[in-house]
């Protein structure tokens, strides 16, 4: 995959307000296909609502965004839903499913009405489970899971969904580093091999730094730079945009680039 | 889950046919069994009966108990998939059919409908209660929204706490009604404990009318609902239209609500523990759950208000019965679930 295909996502002069605060202004952004999105910034930068935008959850306000060289608004939810996965931040679940029957519904948008799931759904099932190396909760209560087995089942029921983009809002956010770093790693492999298209939101900008492609940086409902890791993430911008005064240790062939903070 | 869902399905068919036979034998005066299947066959087929039968049976059963045990089995049916909706819907095991006020605000238009005539308007309350409790419902749930969703968005908690607001302004407003009554206040406060004393053919059909589209309705979207349990948001970009769904399965429920309180008055709880129970059997599933709560809360109020009329000394309202049993039942459950949650 090459940065040069027609974009996936393309905004222009977007905005958002929610109630008389506009949470994001004059967006203008163009996603390739193929490519990992690191979505970063301050708390209330806007991303999670730039996400919500990109995953047709809130429209927008006024300018446009097209996916696939159509617009946004055009398609309907189930085409969407082929298309385009969502794992968010929270997940609260007050029914006791298990864990298998959650990873199918990741199936539900390819699974006709009144039909039961076919070979292929479950083929699917099973590999995201092994994937998340969730397969032994599998008839383990859903209520019943700590907050990191909960997230890993959460992003397998996204990637049971089969779909080109893969959305994530802060998926690893409630992980421990172990498991951060292997679901980071699985989405990683997922854009490399299948070619496949991830944005996500991102706290940790050493994650950020070590896994993604592009990064996206927001601030104040702006973007205040977009571009390859190397050349946003640097230690003038750090300190522009989060006021934190950083070093970055410029990348090698075995490692990638390191933000070292001073604390102080 | 080991069984098949048809198979739990059809157990419960005939789990509830049997139950209907064997209340429908039961009374003052008994029939067997077989001596009413004889009289549904006969009548179904719209032939005569064999001489050797006591002749009052064929009117007692098709007259007298057939009809209130039906009307029995449809209202606990309704008001127990109104419930299961509900909870799906607001995303609470524990919410019932009550905390959205619906219930209250047929309960308001009833009684309304009740004193009519102490303000000089006169309309069959064959048709008045029922049409005032739908409207009572429906005025209540279209203010439950306005004040929830300002911004167009449906929390849960906003729904239930609009729901309990409106809900208690009601009460008074039922209040008021009973102390305007006065003679006719005993009507309105045995209606308001539920009682399914004198029911006709015609209240049978008034529910079923409601309740069996209803129900089909539900059973349409019972695969969103399980998808819309993984929230709004997760829902939306799996091709659920959340909104809309939730839109219309709140409206049929309430209708459903509303046509079982203006048939029966109010009974509390088969709303509330029936799905909840059934969800502890067979699992979340809206797909299995929905038409097992329905055969459930039939099987359920059935057997309760046969308890009151053939069993007990006098008559008990059996709204009463299913809270004084229930409540109690529900606190043990509701306390073993937060002691389970916390381990």
């Amino acid at each position: 995959m090459n940065t040069l295909a027609a974009p996936l996502f393309a905004i222009s002069k977007g905005c958002f307000a929610y109630r008389a605060n506009n949470v994001l202004q004059d967006i203008d952004l163009s996603l390739a296909p193929g490519q990992f999105y690191g979505l970063i910034g301050p708390n209330g930068s806007g991303k999670t609502t730039l996400l919500d935008l990109l995953t047709a959850t809130r429209s927008l306000q006024s300018g446009q965004l097209s996916f696939q060289g159509r617009p946004l608004v055009k398609y309907a939810k189930k085409e969407l839903a082929v298309r385009i996965a969502l794992v968010p931040q929270q997940f609260a679940m007050g029914f006791d499913f298990t864990v298998a029957e959650l990873v199918l519904m990741g199936r539900y948008p390819h699974i006709p009405r009144f039909s039961n799931p076919t070979a292929r759904d479950l083929e699917l099932v099973e590999e995201a489970m092994a994937v998340m190396q969730i397969q032994p909760l599998r008839h383990r209560l859903i209520t019943d899971l700590s907050g990191g087995e909960k997230q890993r089942v959460v992003v397998a029921r996204a990637l049971a969904q089969d779909t080109e983009v893969l959305v994530l809002d802060e998926a690893t956010a409630n992980l421990d580093i172990h498991h951060t770093i292997e679901i980071m790693h699985v989405i990683r492999k997922l854009v490399r091999d299948q070619g496949r298209t991830v944005i996500a939101a991102i706290h940790d900008l050493n994650l950020a730094a070590a896994f993604c492609d592009q990064v996206i940086v927001l601030k104040n409902g702006r973007i205040f730079k977009a571009g390859p890791v190397a050349e946003v993430l640097t230690s003038r911008l750090i300190a522009e945009v989060f006021q934190v005064e950083a070093v970055v240790q410029a990348a090698t062939p075995d490692h990638p680039p390191q933000i070292h903070y001073t604390l102080s | 889950m080991t069984l098949k869902p048809p198979l739990i399905l059809m157990s419960l068919t005939l789990f509830l046919a049997v139950a209907i036979v064997l209340a429908t034998g039961m009374g003052f005066l008994a029939i067997a069994p077989l001596e009413v299947i004889q009289i549904l066959w006969a009548k179904a087929l719209g032939v005569g009966i064999g001489e050797d039968m006591n002749s009052t049976f064929p009117f007692v059963v098709m007259e007298v108990r057939l009809p209130r045990i039906l009307a029995a089995a449809i209202v606990g049916g309704g008001l127990a998939v109104a419930g299961a909706v509900f909870q799906a819907i607001l995303l609470n095991p524990l919410a019932d059919p009550y905390t959205l006020g619906v219930s209250s605000g047929a309960a308001f238009g009833a009684s309304l409908a009740l004193v009519l005539g102490i303000l000089g308007i006169t309309v069959s309350p064959l048709v008045s209660v029922p049409l005032l409790a739908f409207l009572g419902a429906m005025a209540t749930l279209a203010a439950v929204f306005a004040l929830a969703a300002p911004d167009g968005r449906l929390s849960s908690n906003t729904l239930i706490l609009s729901g309990v607001i409106v809900a208690a302004i009601l009460s008074a407003g039922i209040g008021f009604i009973k102390y305007l009554a006065d003679e006719q206040v005993g009507v309105i406060i045995f209606w308001l404990m539920g009682s399914f004393v004198g029911k006709t053919w015609h209240d049978v059909a008034l529910t079923a009318i409601f309740v069996l589209p209803g129900l089909l309705v539900m059973l349409y979207f019972a695969r969103d609902l399980n998808i819309m349990a993984l929230g709004g948001r997760t829902a939306d970009t799996l091709g659920v239209e959340s909104r809309r769904v939730k839109k219309i399965l709140l409206v049929c429920a309430s209708l459903m609500t509303a046509i079982c309180v203006s048939v029966s008055g109010i009974i509390g709880f088969v709303g509330l523990i029936v799905p909840h129970l059934l969800r502890l059997v067979l699992g979340p599933d809206n797909r299995l759950l929905i038409p097992a709560c329905f055969f459930g809360g039939a099987i359920l109020l059935l057997t309760a208000d046969t308890i009151t009329r053939a069993w007990l000394p006098t008559e008990l309202p059996i709204g009463v019965l299913t809270s004084l049993i229930g409540g109690p039942f529900f606190c043990y459950i509701f306390r073993k679930k937060q002691l389970g949650q916390r381990t």
